[in-house]
C-alpha cells in the first residue's frame, strides 16, 4: 500500500493573514504620512525612535514563514553555511540599492502576495503560477549550494525549492525553444531602485537574464522559495528566484514575474551593461579574469570579523563541473564568458 | 567675548583637537565593529569602502583649507591644512593595508598582480605614493631644508586628488552617480585654482 504523507504546505489561510494585515497596516500607515519619518528615524539610529509606537518590531520586518520540504544532500553539506543573518542582510539587489546593507533596509515593505508568475513563449501548455502555487506545486526539497558572487566573494546557503526542470516539463516547450529567458517585477513603487537612478547603480529595469534550456533543465538549476527553512526574504528574492550555483551570483535572478521560453538568446542585463566585463553564460571560471579583478580566488563570508582568514581558491563551474562541465564542451569559454 | 578669551593660540588648538575627535574616533569605532564582525554581512568590503572614502574626503577637505583662508582671511584655518592633510594619508594607507591584510589575506603575489593587472588600482597606487612623499616632506624641518622646491613637490596634491577621482570612478561596477558627484566637487576645488594652473601655463609657453 503506497502511504503518502501529506505535503503539509506551511502557507494555510491562517498563515497568510497575519501577513495581509500587516500590509495593511503599512499602507494605512503610509496613507496617515507615518512611514516616511519612521523610516528616516529608524535609519539614522538603530532602534529607538519617538515613532517605535507605530513601528513594532514585527511591523517593520516582512515576516518570513516556515516551510516544509526534504532534504536533499549536496556536496556542500558538508561545507561551513554562512549564518543566516549575513545571507538576509549582505545582498546585491539593485532594485533595493546597491548597497549590501540597502536591501534588506529598503525592501521590509515588498509585496510578494498577490504575485504572478508566468511561464510562456515556446510551450504548450502556458502557465500562470499565483502565491500560493510557488509554494504547493512541486515537493520544496532543501539543497545547500555555494553562491559565488562576480565581485570575488562566496557564500554557503541552503536554499529551498524545486527544480527549474520540473516546471518546464510541465509547461511543455515546443521544438523552437532554444533558451529561457527571466524577467524581475517592475514596480518603481515598490522597488526604489527601480525608481531613482542613484540608488539603483544606474541600470536598466527591470533585471532580465537568460539561460539555454539544456541549462535550464539541468538537475542543479533550482527555482528557489526559500531559504534557511523558511520563505524567502524580499531582499533575497522573494518570493521565487532563480539559483544556478555554477554561474556568478547575478544570473540567479531574484523576484521573477516572468519565464519565456525563446528561440533566440534572450538579452541580459549585466551583458548589456558592460558587455566586455559580463557575458551570457557567466560560469564560475578561475582562469578568466573580471577585466577590473581577478577571479582566481574569493573570500567565503562565514561567521569572523576582519581577522577571518577566509580567501580560498576558486574552482572551476563553482566546483561543480562534474554535473555541468559536458554542456560546454563544444565551446570555448574563454571567449564566451 | 569669545575673541578675548580664545587667543588666535587656542583656537588654533581647539580646531586641531575638533580635526582629532573627527578623524581618530571613527576609525577605532569602524575597526572596533569589523574586528567583532558588527559591519553587516562582509566588515572586509565595509571597512575598505570606509577609509576609501574617508581618505577621499579628508583629501578634499584639506584642498578646500587655502580658498577658505584666502576668501575669509582666517589664517588660523591655514595651520590645520597639515593634520588634514596627514589623516588624508593615514586613511589611504589603512585603505591599503586593509587590502593586503583582509582582502588578498597577505598573498603577496596576487597583491602585486592587483596592483599592476588591474588599472584602477594602479591609479590608486600611484596616488598614494605621491601623497607618502608629501606626508614624509611635512615635516617643518624639511619644509625649511626644501625651501622652494617644497611648494613645487607639494604641488603634486593636484594631482593625487585627479587620481582617487579616477580611481573611485573606475572602481564601481555601475552605481556612478557618487563618483561623479565626487568628481563635481574635485573639479571645482580645482577651478579655484585656476589663476595658479594659468600661471604654470603661461611659463610652460
Amino acid at each position: 500500500m503506497l502511504i503518502k504523507t501529506p505535503h503539509k504546505n506551511s502557507l494555510s489561510e491562517n498563515d497568510i493573514t497575519p501577513e495581509n494585515i500587516y500590509h495593511d497596516r503599512r499602507d494605512l500607515l503610509k496613507k496617515m504620512g507615518f512611514i516616511g519619518a519612521g523610516a528616516l528615524l529608524s535609519s539614522a539610529s538603530a532602534n529607538a525612535g519617538a515613532l517605535d509606537f507605530f513601528n513594532t518590531k514585527r511591523a517593520r520586518n516582512f515576516v518570513t514563514t516556515p516551510l516544509t520540504y526534504n532534504k536533499v544532500p549536496t556536496d556542500a553539506s558538508v561545507a561551513q553555511l554562512t549564518p543566516e543573518k549575513k545571507v538576509i542582510s549582505h545582498n546585491n539587489f539593485y532594485e533595493f540599492g546597491a548597497q549590501k546593507q540597502q536591501p534588506a533596509e529598503l525592501a521590509q515593505g515588498f509585496k510578494v502576495n498577490p504575485w504572478q508568475l508566468s511561464i510562456g513563449g515556446e510551450v504548450d501548455n502556458p502557465m500562470l503560477l499565483d502565491h500560493d502555487d510557488l509554494y504547493k506545486s512541486f515537493d520544496l526539497e532543501e539543497r545547500i549550494y555555494r553562491l559565488r558572487c562576480v565581485e570575488a566573494w562566496s557564500m554557503v546557503v541552503p536554499w529551498i525549492g524545486f527544480p527549474l526542470a520540473k516546471l518546464l516539463k510541465k509547461a511543455q516547450p515546443n521544438s523552437k525553444a532554444k533558451y529561457v529567458a527571466f524577467e524581475t517585477l517592475y514596480d518603481p513603487k515598490q522597488m526604489p531602485g527601480q525608481a531613482s537612478r542613484r540608488l539603483g547603480g544606474g541600470i536598466d529595469y527591470p533585471y532580465v537574464e537568460g539561460l539555454r534550456l539544456d541549462e535550464a533543465m539541468n538537475p542543479l538549476t533550482l527555482m528557489s522559495v526559500g531559504l534557511y527553512g523558511k520563505t524567502l526574504p524580499p531582499q533575497n528574492g522573494a518570493p521565487i528566484r532563480l539559483v544556478v550555483p555554477w554561474k556568478y551570483g547575478f544570473k540567479s535572478i531574484k523576484s521573477i514575474v516572468s519565464i519565456k521560453l525563446v528561440e533566440k538568446m534572450p538579452p541580459t542585463t549585466w551583458n548589456i551593461l558592460a558587455p566586455n566585463e559580463y557575458g551570457f553564460y557567466a560560469n564560475v571560471n578561475p582562469a578568466v579574469d573580471h577585466p577590473r579583478w581577478s577571479q582566481a580566488s574569493e573570500r567565503r563570508i562565514t561567521s569572523g570579523g576582519l581577522f577571518a582568514r577566509n580567501r580560498i581558491e576558486t574552482l572551476p563551474f563553482n566546483g561543480y563541473g562534474e554535473q555541468v562541465a559536458d554542456l560546454y564542451k563544444n565551446i570555448d569559454l574563454r571567449k564566451n564568458y | 567675548m569669545f575673541h578675548q578669551r580664545f587667543s588666535s593660540k587656542n583656537k588654533t588648538l581647539l580646531l586641531k583637537v575638533v580635526i582629532h575627535l573627527g578623524a581618530f574616533i571613527p576609525l577605532i569605532y569602524m575597526y572596533y565593529l569589523a574586528i567583532g564582525d558588527q559591519l553587516g554581512g562582509d566588515p572586509v568590503e565595509a571597512i575598505i569602502h570606509f577609509t576609501g572614502i574617508g581618505a577621499f574626503n579628508l583629501l578634499l577637505i584639506t584642498l578646500l583649507i587655502t580658498p577658505l583662508t584666502k576668501r575669509f582671511k582666517l589664517k588660523m584655518l591655514m595651520n590645520t591644512r597639515r593634520l588634514l592633510g596627514l589623516y588624508a594619508f593615514t586613511y589611504a594607507m589603512l585603505h591599503i593595508l586593509n587590502f593586503l591584510f583582509f582582502e588578498v589575506q597577505f598573498n603577496l603575489s596576487l597583491f602585486v598582480e592587483e596592483i599592476f593587472d588591474r588599472a584602477y588600482i594602479t591609479v590608486g597606487m600611484l596616488a598614494a605614493l605621491c601623497l607618502l612623499a608629501l606626508a614624509v616632506t611635512s615635516f617643518s624641518r624639511v619644509k625649511r631644508t626644501m625651501g622652494k622646491s617644497w611648494q613645487t613637490l607639494h604641488n603634486l596634491i593636484y594631482l593625487i586628488v585627479l587620481l582617487v577621482a579616477i580611481h573611485f570612478y573606475w572602481s564601481v561596477k555601475s552605481e556612478i552617480i557618487e563618483p561623479l558627484i565626487y568628481i563635481v566637487i574635485t573639479v571645482f576645488l580645482l577651478s579655484l585654482r585656476h589663476h595658479k594652473f594659468k600661471r604654470w601655463f603661461r611659463r610652460a609657453r
